[in-house]
């Protein structure tokens, strides 16, 4: 596969702060490539940077191997669809999406021609003399879109395009992003801080925090290989534990010993265990290889959400059993349902579920951006 | 996006609508009053036509005598003087006022309050001020002579009254195409540049029709003032260039309430036409908002 675009050892300070730090690399071309991490992580300012809107304190940028760190935005091959659409207000959805035709002096008809040949592609085709104030979120972020890929930009850059839209619409335009993708071959380098949509859209996923790459890969691999405790908590939802390796497919934690299917730890190396939340088999307390107390049930619909106070530490499982409050209950775990990580700075910071509240997440999540 | 029913809005506005009726709407009437009828408050239109066809002799510059419709070559006058005004004003006011708001906040605001410090003082000590400085043997004489240079002849001539217009009514040009640059959303000059413009073409493209309402304002509020304006031109035209503005003034002295109030009635009509005039032209272009 070609890189595109390569990002060597960047890093960069606003006001003596650091908002990246020491930030290696590429990007694939064709590929649909997200960056994901929490407010602040640095994500945004590495988007602008490809566009050319921020310039690295330290590190260089490639584009197809040649360095384009002093190169203006308006002579990169890329395009960017921002956050809040930037859309001309004095322009109509037409001339919106011909602003980039016009700068090139491209003949009349042939903006003409591309321009309804796009509006169709985005669904927009009976829209082109409306004023663009009057659209809803969803036309806009279509208008914006169309406008970044007319000019057939090598790259397309995403500053959270589906930020401002509702749940339904961007189940709706995550497909359709994906599928634009696929038909144009532009390589996508996606914003966003919602795990959901970076698990469901891309082929590669990055994960940030604090300016540095946490993980870099395919969705399946991040989710079910988290390299540390902060990939695995922001990542869907996960029981960290203290664990001790005992040798090769041997873990042990919460005073009894797994097999697991890691290798290649120091012996009696202490790790972090992640235990997805749908992973966990409920047993009879007798059977179980663990038991604990049932502190909290939810009922989410499709499973139940429950938190098992076991040796004092508190799991949170989804099962599709029904368990009451207070029940003692025994658990069991497959092999394939442990994953073993090396102790980082995150260790100990997240996957306890003592103080878990639905409410508490949901406020967190929706108070994240700007 | 959301309506307020017309009703609801009434009452608080009550107060304000009685201050706008008494001091604004209850005036204009009386100047439309006055301007219709004669000492004895008969209705007539000699007024009205008076503007129109009074004449008067003057010297052309080949030095014969000609006969000219008095009021129409006054009102002439004050309409170029004003253009030229209007249009000086633009031409450095649009610049700054780019640069003003690309600045720091904090250089944004002392330049601000830069630009609103000379209208603290009064208007007529401000006229008066120019006049030491353009004079003969005024202060920019002066400097000239310090370093052997010709004196030069400003006081008394169209170019120091236009000096006197663009500094007087300078602030009223800058201010509100800078508030309008100072809010325009930098997301829409970056996606500019993204979608191909260099630093010319965002300006060009996108800086400047989306500044157009301000620059309107500006204009409007340099022109109209500069049209009607009286003291400027007696004191640093010496009286030589007799504007709309003074001769309302004069005719006001001279106790021709109904012919000053003509004046004043025909100035308005004219600018009111104007201003219409390009209020259809702007929201037309901006039929969204």
């Amino acid at each position: 596969m070609k890189k595109i675009i390569e990002l060597k050892n960047i890093s960069k300070a606003f006001d003596g702060e650091g908002v990246l730090n020491d930030i290696s690399l590429y990007i694939n071309d064709n590929e649909f490539i997200t960056l994901l991490g929490p407010s602040g992580c640095g994500k945004t300012t590495l988007l602008r940077m490809i566009g050319g809107f921020e310039h690295p304190d330290k590190g260089d940028i490639l584009f197809l191997g040649e360095r384009i760190n002093d190169v203006p935005p308006h002579k990169r091959h890329v395009n960017t669809v921002f956050q809040k659409y930037a859309l001309f207000p004095h322009l109509n959805v037409f001339e919106n999406v011909a602003f980039p035709l016009r700068e090139c002096k491209v003949p009349k008809d042939e903006i003409n021609k591309k321009v309804n040949e796009i509006l169709g592609l985005v669904m927009l085709g009976n829209f082109a003399g409306r004023s663009v104030t009057s659209l809803s979120g969803g036309q806009q972020q279509r208008v914006a879109i169309a406008r970044a890929l007319i000019s057939h930009p090598r790259v397309l850059l995403l500053d959270e395009p589906l930020g401002a839209l509702d749940l339904k619409l961007r189940k709706d335009m995550q497909q359709e992003l994906k599928k634009i993708q696929q038909s144009t071959g532009i390589t996508f380098v996606f914003v966003t801080h919602d795990q959901e949509e970076a698990l469901s859209m891309s082929d590669t996923i990055v994960v940030l925090n604090e300016g540095k790459i946490q993980q870099i890969g395919t969705p399946a691999d991040i989710y079910n290989e988290p390299d540390n405790a902060f990939v695995a908590d922001f990542i869907g939802e996960s029981n960290i534990i203290d664990g001790v390796m005992l040798e090769n497919y041997k873990v042990s934690f919460s005073g009894h010993t797994f097999e697991c299917l890691d290798k290649g730890f120091a012996a009696n190396e202490p790790v972090d265990v992640v235990v997805r939340p749908e992973d966990v088999d409920i047993v009879a307390p007798e059977k179980g290889m663990l038991s604990g107390t049932v502190t909290q049930v939810t009922f989410m619909g499709v499973h139940n959400e429950i938190i098992v106070d076991i040796g004092g530490f508190k799991w949170m499982i989804q099962t599709t059993d029904s368990v009451n409050v207070d029940e003692h209950i025994g658990i069991s775990l497959d092999p394939d349902a442990i994953h073993i990580m090396k102790k980082s700075k995150y260790s100990g910071m997240f996957g306890d579920y003592s103080s878990y509240s639905n409410e508490l997440d949901e406020l967190a999540d929706a108070g994240g951006e700007e | 996006m959301n309506k307020h029913k017309k009703g609801g809005a009434f009452l608080p506005l009550a107060p304000y609508s009685l201050w706008s009726v008494l001091f604004i709407v209850v005036p204009l009437i009386f100047v439309a009053y006055y301007a219709f009828t004669d000492e004895a408050f008969r209705f007539t239109t000699e007024n009205i036509t008076r503007f129109f066809t009074a004449t008067s002799n003057i010297q052309a510059e080949d030095g014969t005598m000609q006969e000219v419709r008095t009021y129409l070559v006054i009102f002439g006058r004050s309409l170029k003087l004003a253009v030229i005004s209007t249009f000086i004003c633009l031409l450095m006011g649009y610049p700054m006022a780019y640069i003003m708001a690309r600045a720091k906040e904090r250089t944004q605001k002392i330049l601000v309050t830069l630009i609103m410090i000379p209208m603290w003082m009064n208007f007529l000590i401000r006229t008066y001020a120019w006049m030491t400085i353009l004079q003969d043997t005024g202060i920019i004489n002066n400097i000239l002579g310090f370093f052997g240079i010709q004196p030069i002849h400003i006081i008394g001539t169209e170019t120091a009254v236009i000096i006197g217009m663009v500094y007087d009514y300078f602030p009223y040009m800058i201010l509100p195409i800078y508030s309008i640059m100072a809010k325009m959303d930098t997301k829409l000059l970056e996606a500019a540049r993204d979608l191909g413009c260099n630093s010319f073409g965002v300006l060009r493209r996108v800086i400047f029709p989306l500044s157009l309402p301000g620059v309107i304002s500006g204009i409007t509020m340099v022109l109209i003032p500069s049209i009607s304006t009286f003291y400027i031109s007696q004191k640093l035209g010496n009286g030589k260039f007799f504007l709309i503005g003074d001769a309302i003034e004069g005719q006001y002295i001279a106790n021709n309430l109904h012919f000053a109030a003509a004046i004043a009635f025909i100035l308005m009509v004219i600018l009111l036409v104007c201003m219409g005039v390009v209020k259809y032209f702007t929201s037309k272009t901006y039929g969204g908002e």
